[in-house]
């Protein structure tokens, strides 16, 4: 099965000369469609920078990074629209939900689709077919302020995968939450990366999800190291 | 495509029309202090075409009768009036002075003409002319006076028999015209003091008071209390004549100074209120920059309270552009409340100034594209901030 993620070798170096920092020293990972897979690691550790990296937000400094099958970085070169390659391929979540406060719930999820070209109604349309998914259509047209902290999760969960893309990258997405609510998000996220087969990363700290990844990646000094996870939740 | 600037102004409406309030209210003020301008000016030509004439005759080498102080014999229009081109003279006197009625005073310009002669007041909206030789008037409606009133100027009082409308001093101050002979005594004759300790200073001196000469120191008292002076003699002259050339005849035969229409209005306006002019003009730009530094911190203040979601916006794809479209909507929204408000309150306001506030169609042309400029080059300074956040910022909360 080709890989919806795969890294070959990624560094990342802040500064030159005496003060150069290398955050990433040569990573190597793999993630396949419908998989969801942990990054775990102490601060300072590389993980967000790893994530910018797989974002499209930052340049690494040498590496290969494939996405969905499709080269987007090569040591010199990168793809050439790096917004429009995060816009359709990439989906993203994060600590707080980051839900834009002055769009009620479906047009959080239905900017993506717009923003991508599509027109209000279809994009609508699919962002009402993702809260019926999540179990939101009550909520609709709720503002953002009146949604509950797992209902705004559950939202920007929509959002991530409103544009349909092959990888979704999750930054912290059960920090405000309590244990079962993160459980919760965590099933829900497995639930739709095998619906959708989109294969998700989610970077945490968070000891009650950890047991829920079959696979984790640990970094540890800039360099990824895979152990296999418990999958406990997915089993029960 | 959603319009993100729509939204977010009516996400926050109430906020929004607050500071559209606050910023309207001093695009208000500088309406207004282009209106006391505009008010001033028309004043000047408002004076110019009451007066009716085409000529002001006055004391040579003096900027007179309404910017700087001319006196000339009453006889001098004879000289006038005999020259080619010349249809009509009056004399006329004018005095900016305190009138009082009942207990308040008010401050008018006091004009003296000669009934039936130019000078005298045209367009009454009331009452009726002056027909007596002797204290009655004819008052503008803003002086607050009304017909059967009685006002007291100088020593003596006056009965309010007609009204004008908009006939004020080139200062905006009210006119009131009293017959020529009254308004010369007010001008120019002295307290009752002041003339008995004339009389004994005449006759206290040897050289005035000669007894060989009978009737020489009676004659010069005579003298020093009458009173032949006017300001200005005014000039119309006949249809189809240059009044350029009457004035410039004037000039070089009389000895005397002849200003004609377009004279006036340079007098008036160029020289009277020039230095008015050009405070009201620092004001403007001092507003105009007040302004702009507002809006400046309004939408930057806006855009840096959004700093998270416009990273957000970037990380998931949303153009530079519909960012900064967004803010730059926001602020020319912004701008157009503010003017709405601003020539809202400008027109409701300006009638309770005790002067002049014209408010021309134009100005307020000319305040909207400036206020839609100044918000334009405002928001770049949000737009910067905006295009300055890193879509990395979204993630890791860095």
């Amino acid at each position: 099965m080709e890989p919806a993620i795969k890294l070959e070798g990624l560094v990342k170096r802040y500064g030159s000369g005496a003060a150069a920092v290398d955050a990433l020293k040569g990573v190597d990972m793999v993630v396949y469609p419908g998989e969801v897979v942990g990054l775990v690691g102490p601060s300072g550790s590389g993980k967000t920078t790893l994530l910018q990296c797989l974002g499209a937000v930052i340049d690494p400094t040498a590496g290969r990074i494939s996405l969905g099958g499709k080269v987007t970085f090569d040591a010199e070169w990168k793809i050439r629209d790096l917004r429009e390659l995060r816009r359709d391929s990439i989906g993203f979540m994060f600590q707080a939900p980051y839900l834009i406060p002055f769009l009620d719930v479906t047009d959080n999820i239905a900017l993506l689709p717009m923003l991508a070209g599509r027109p209000n109604g279809e994009a609508r349309s699919r962002a009402r077919e993702l809260l019926a998914a999540l179990d939101m259509t009550h909520r609709a047209s709720a503002r953002i302020s009146q949604l509950s902290g797992g209902e705004a999760q559950r939202v920007s969960i929509a959002r991530a995968l409103a544009n349909n893309p092959p990888i979704i990258l999750a930054d912290e997405p059960t920090a405000p939450l309590d244990s079962a609510r993160s459980l919760a998000v965590v099933k829900l996220l497995n639930q739709l990366a095998d619906k959708y087969r989109t294969a998700i990363i989610v970077v945490t700290h968070d000891d009650s999800i950890i047991p829920t990844f079959k696979r984790i990646y640990h970094i540890r000094e800039g360099r990824a190291h895979e152990e296999q996870g418990e999958g406990r939740l997915i089993e029960t | 495509m959603i319009n993100l600037a729509y939204r977010d102004i009516s996400h926050g409406l109430g906020r929004y029309l607050l500071t559209g309030l606050g910023l309207g209210l001093l695009i208000g003020v500088t309406l207004t202090m282009a209106g006391v301008y505009r008010g001033m000016v028309d004043d000047a030509h408002a004076l110019i075409d009451a007066s009716g004439a085409d000529i002001w005759v006055v004391q040579q080498h003096t900027l007179g009768p309404y910017a700087e102080p001319s006196t000339l014999h009453d006889d001098a229009w004879r000289a006038v009036a005999g020259l080619p081109g010349v249809a009509e003279v009056g004399n006329v006197t004018y005095l900016t002075m305190q009138a009082r009625q009942d207990r308040s005073d008010v401050r008018v310009m006091i004009a003296g003409f000669e009934p039936g002669r130019l000078g005298e007041p045209r367009h009454l909206v009331a009452g009726r002319p002056v027909t007596r030789s002797h204290y009655e008037a004819v008052a503008d409606l803003k002086s607050g006076f009304q017909l059967g009133d009685r006002v007291r100027i100088r020593r003596n009082d006056y009965t309010v028999v007609g009204l004008t409308k908009r006939m004020v001093s080139s200062g905006g101050d009210p006119m009131v015209f009293i017959p020529l002979k009254d308004a010369q005594e007010a001008q120019f004759l002295k307290d009752n003091p002041a003339i008995v300790n004339d009389r004994n200073r005449l006759a206290a001196n040897p050289q005035l008071n000669r007894p060989g000469i009978p009737g020489l120191l009676e004659a010069l008292q005579a003298d020093r209390t009458a009173n032949h002076n006017v300001n200005a003699v005014l000039v119309r002259v006949t249809p189809g004549t240059d009044a350029r050339a009457v004035a410039d005849n004037i000039m070089r035969w009389k000895r005397l100074t002849a200003y004609t229409r377009a004279d006036m209005e340079e007098v008036l306006v160029a020289k009277l209120i020039a230095t008015s002019a050009k405070q009201i003009g620092l004001f403007l730009v001092i507003l105009a920059v007040v302004s702009a530094a507002i809006v400046a911190l309004i939408i930057y203040t806006m855009t840096m309270s959004k700093i998270k979601e416009i990273a957000v916006l970037k990380l998931i794809g949303t153009r530079n552009r519909v960012i900064g479209g967004m803010i730059l909507q926001q602020a020319l929204g912004l701008g157009v409340v503010g003017f709405v408000v601003g020539k809202l309150a400008a027109t409701l306001w300006a009638p309770v100034f005790p002067k002049y506030v014209l408010l021309m169609p134009e100005d307020a042309l000319r305040a909207f594209a400036i206020t839609m400029a100044i918000c334009t080059l405002a928001s770049l300074l949000g737009i910067r901030a905006a295009m300055r956040v890193s879509p990395a910022s979204a993630i890791g909360g860095g």
